[in-house]
């Protein structure tokens, strides 16, 4: 078997969806096309179901009262269990029925992401990045020996970056407001989320770290100390005066 | 319920599949990866280990233009010996005095990010917002199609 060095270049697709972009790098030695390509329609295939934005998605049928969750492409039933799920883990700061409007929006990209690195994995691809918008799923390494390292940007000052997180398998997801006002929703409250500038938090799969990292930040003052409780999971929590604070096992010992 | 296990099951076994993968990490299955204590405000960060497309001349590499709901924003990157030597906005949105007024501080100030981040060896960013979301974007396609991503 003859590889030539086009086979042995990392793979990075960079594709527009769900209102952002992805990118798909993949690092194993390899012609990943059609891995690729299956990953590029499975995040179509995901926004055509779930897009609040489509009027002809499962999602605003469903809104609408036009279609049944039963009735719907069956990972909306997936999605919604996994809402009520995150839902109650965290004690309600992150919910899909806001203010009487289903909107599975805050799951689903994560969610996907997750889908997405499982089958590139499944696929024989075991070193590989799946990024939606700066939040990630990070799988084996970027380079034999070499862990995956992912700058956190200060969200007051987008000159720095925070710190940098470097790891295998693992996953990354920052909610926050940074230089475009506020657009989450403390849904206990009612009210916008504004005690904290950003959370960032990391774990092992996007779909509970990027729900962990909305919830967080819509929980303000109580983040950091319900990020030390959940199991797996570790937090920079930056409050809006720019004093970022780490979970106690954030840093390594 | 029934439906709820299962997807929990199937991303659990996905799950063990990456982990059983994870030949060269001795840390725990359910420890979070560790942060680094490095920071980037120096200048001795040691040299990029994506040096491999090394060129003699500088060469621009434009990312994919990135929608953002306040309009896209497209990046472009000059890299010489495999580093990166400048970054660009050449496009970014400006439709309205606020977004003009909020790039003009913060499109310059991604591009000192992003030439930081190229001298950080650092593969990703996670941050927050939509036109820094965008801007990564662009900037990641462009890092990809100079092979240093």
């Amino acid at each position: 078997m003859t590889q030539t060095a086009a086979d042995l270049t990392p793979a990075v697709h960079v594709e527009h969806c769900m209102g952002t972009v992805f990118t798909i790098d993949l690092r194993d030695p390899g012609l990943w096309d059609d891995a690729i390509s299956a990953v590029v329609a499975w995040l179509h295939r995901v926004d055509a179901v779930f897009s609040i934005y489509r009027d002809d998605s499962d999602i605003s049928r469903i809104r609408r009262g036009e279609l049944r969750v039963e009735d719907a492409d069956p990972h909306v039933a997936e999605v919604l269990d996994l809402c009520t799920v995150l839902q109650a883990e965290t004690g309600g700061y992150f919910t899909a029925f806001w203010d009487g409007h289903l909107d599975p929006t805050g799951l689903v990209k994560g969610w996907a992401i997750e889908h997405a690195s499982e089958f590139l994995h499944a696929s024989g691809c075991h070193n590989h990045a799946v990024n939606g918008g700066g939040d990630m799923q990070l799988a084996g390494e970027v380079a034999p020996g070499e862990p995956w390292r992912v700058g956190i940007s200060d969200p007051q000052d987008a000159t720095r970056l925070l710190t940098i997180v470097q790891g295998r398998d693992f996953a990354i997801a920052t909610s926050g407001v940074a230089e475009r006002g506020t657009h989450i929703i403390n849904p206990l409250a009612a009210t916008p989320a504004r005690d904290l500038a950003s959370v960032t938090v990391i774990g092992r799969a996007l779909t509970r770290v990027d729900t962990y990292a909305t919830a967080a930040f819509a929980m303000g003052g109580n983040a950091l100390q319900w990020l030390e409780a959940q199991p797996g999971h570790e937090g920079l929590v930056v409050a809006a005066d720019g004093i970022a604070t780490p979970t106690s096992q954030f840093y390594a010992p | 319920m029934r439906r709820v296990i299962a997807a929990i099951a199937s991303t659990a076994a996905g799950l063990v599949m990456l982990l059983s993968f994870k030949t060269h990490s001795p840390t725990a299955p359910t420890s979070a990866p560790a942060a680094t204590s490095a920071t980037t405000t120096g200048s001795s960060s040691s040299p990029s280990t994506n040096s491999s497309t090394s060129t003699s001349a500088a060469t621009t590499v434009t990312g994919d233009a990135s929608d953002t709901r306040y309009g896209p924003v497209q990046v472009q990157i000059t890299v010489k010996n495999g580093k990166i030597t400048n970054v660009t906005a050449t496009q970014y949105p400006s439709t309205d005095p606020r977004d003009q007024q909020i790039n003009a501080y913060a499109i310059p100030a991604l591009d000192q990010e992003a030439l930081q981040a190229g001298n950080a060896n650092i593969n990703m960013i996670s941050g927050a917002t939509y036109t820094s979301d965008g801007y990564i974007a662009s900037l990641q396609s462009a890092l990809g199609k100079a092979g240093l991503a």
